[in-house]
């Protein structure tokens, strides 16, 4: 591809990330009075994290055993409700040591 | 309390921490496949967006079709369908159009993941504020990725990889942890999505379409099982008084 075509590429994946994201904001301002409806959206974001994290945290770093211990350090400090951040460094740090131990006993590189 | 700049500024940290690391393994890979080096840049700069950036990189290095871009990012796009209109809800009914049309671009799916779970009504000026840092992290990341990829070490890149999936967790356990309906709607996704790792034929359908279709699936069956609360009323009328405050 020549510089012309990157460029009118990214225009594109442009236009097809903000279109998605921006017409439901403009043009959904009424309140869902339905039931139904106003539960299914309270529960959808649930349901799509959801999705997101399992099971593909286990797999997000170099090793699954790590993937785990980290997984499971956010989930404690989750559940103790200490917030997002405490939540994401400590996942982060343990990680980390877990795979300094791993590459102690040479699971891992 | 009103949600102010700095309240967004500050619950955009963790976006921002996972967004470096995730953004560095974005410039690089765009550097090693051979893609102009402004290109990834103006991605992070114009798009903004995690998943559709990884797949441009492969669709500008497998020269694809504009057609064939634009049915790939929509795709991967239609979760932000959903995310967007679930947050149209939870915006102050007056906020006008220019400003949603502001918001719209950093509604990204992390961005929308810490919005959901606030309690107070959300106001433009926290949006702001977490769209900002968000979108600082990720330009930085990928700027840091393009120039050179021994600036974050593989042991840090490898463990700052968990930092957004760990920042879920904290968002999704502690409602859940209060309320029956989500914790069904939680199950229900996360089995049908182990599902989709495991069974062949399922594993094969991109990850745009296995999370459009988790979300649609557990929301669904816990929106006939248990339809809404009346409480959620209130809630709505809180967001009018705070917006005429501040037209104020």
């Amino acid at each position: 591809m020549n510089d012309a075509q990157v460029l009118l590429t990214v225009f594109v994946m442009g236009i097809c990330t903000y279109l998605p994201r921006m017409l439901p904001l403009v043009f959904l301002r009424k309140k869902i009075e339905n039931p139904h409806v106003s539960a299914f959206l309270t529960y959808l974001p649930y349901g799509i994290l959801t999705a997101m994290v399992i099971p593909d945290i286990f797999f997000s770093t170099a090793s699954p055993i790590s993937g785990i211990a980290g997984a499971a350090a956010a989930f404690f400090l989750a559940f103790k409700k200490k917030g997002l951040l405490p939540a994401a460094v400590a996942a982060v740090v343990t990680v980390f040591l877990v795979e300094r131990l791993l590459g102690m006993i040479g699971w891992i590189s | 309390m009103r949600l102010r700049f700095k309240d967004g500024f500050k619950d955009g940290i963790p976006i921002a921490l996972g967004y470096i690391s995730v953004a560095v393994a974005f410039g690089i890979l765009a550097a090693d496949n051979g893609l102009p080096l402004w290109s990834p840049l103006l991605m992070s700069f114009a798009v903004f967006t995690g998943t559709g950036q990884f797949a441009g990189v492969h669709l500008i290095s497998s020269h694809a079709g504009l057609a064939e871009v634009a049915f790939s990012l929509l795709v991967i796009n239609i979760r932000s369908i959903l995310m967007s209109v679930s947050l149209a809800q939870k915006l102050p009914k007056e906020m006008s159009v220019p400003r949603r049309m502001a918001v719209a671009f950093g509604n990204t799916d992390e961005v929308f993941g810490v919005c959901i779970q606030k309690r107070e009504p959300l106001t433009f000026s926290y949006l702001i504020g977490i769209i900002l840092i968000s979108y600082l992290g990720w330009n930085f990341g990928t700027a840091l990725g393009v120039l050179s990829s021994a600036a974050l070490p593989l042991p840090i890149r490898s463990a700052m990889g968990i930092a957004l999936y760990a920042m879920f967790i904290a968002i999704i356990l502690p409602p859940v942890s209060e309320s029956r309906p989500l914790a069904i709607v939680v199950a229900i996704s996360g089995l049908v999505s182990v599902l989709f790792r495991v069974v062949p034929f399922l594993a094969t359908i991109g990850s745009g379409w296995k999370i459009t279709i988790c979300g649609i699936l557990a929301a669904g069956v816990c929106a006939v099982l248990f339809p809404e609360m009346p409480e959620k009323r209130e809630e709505g009328e809180k967001n009018d008084v705070n917006m005429k405050e501040d037209a104020t």
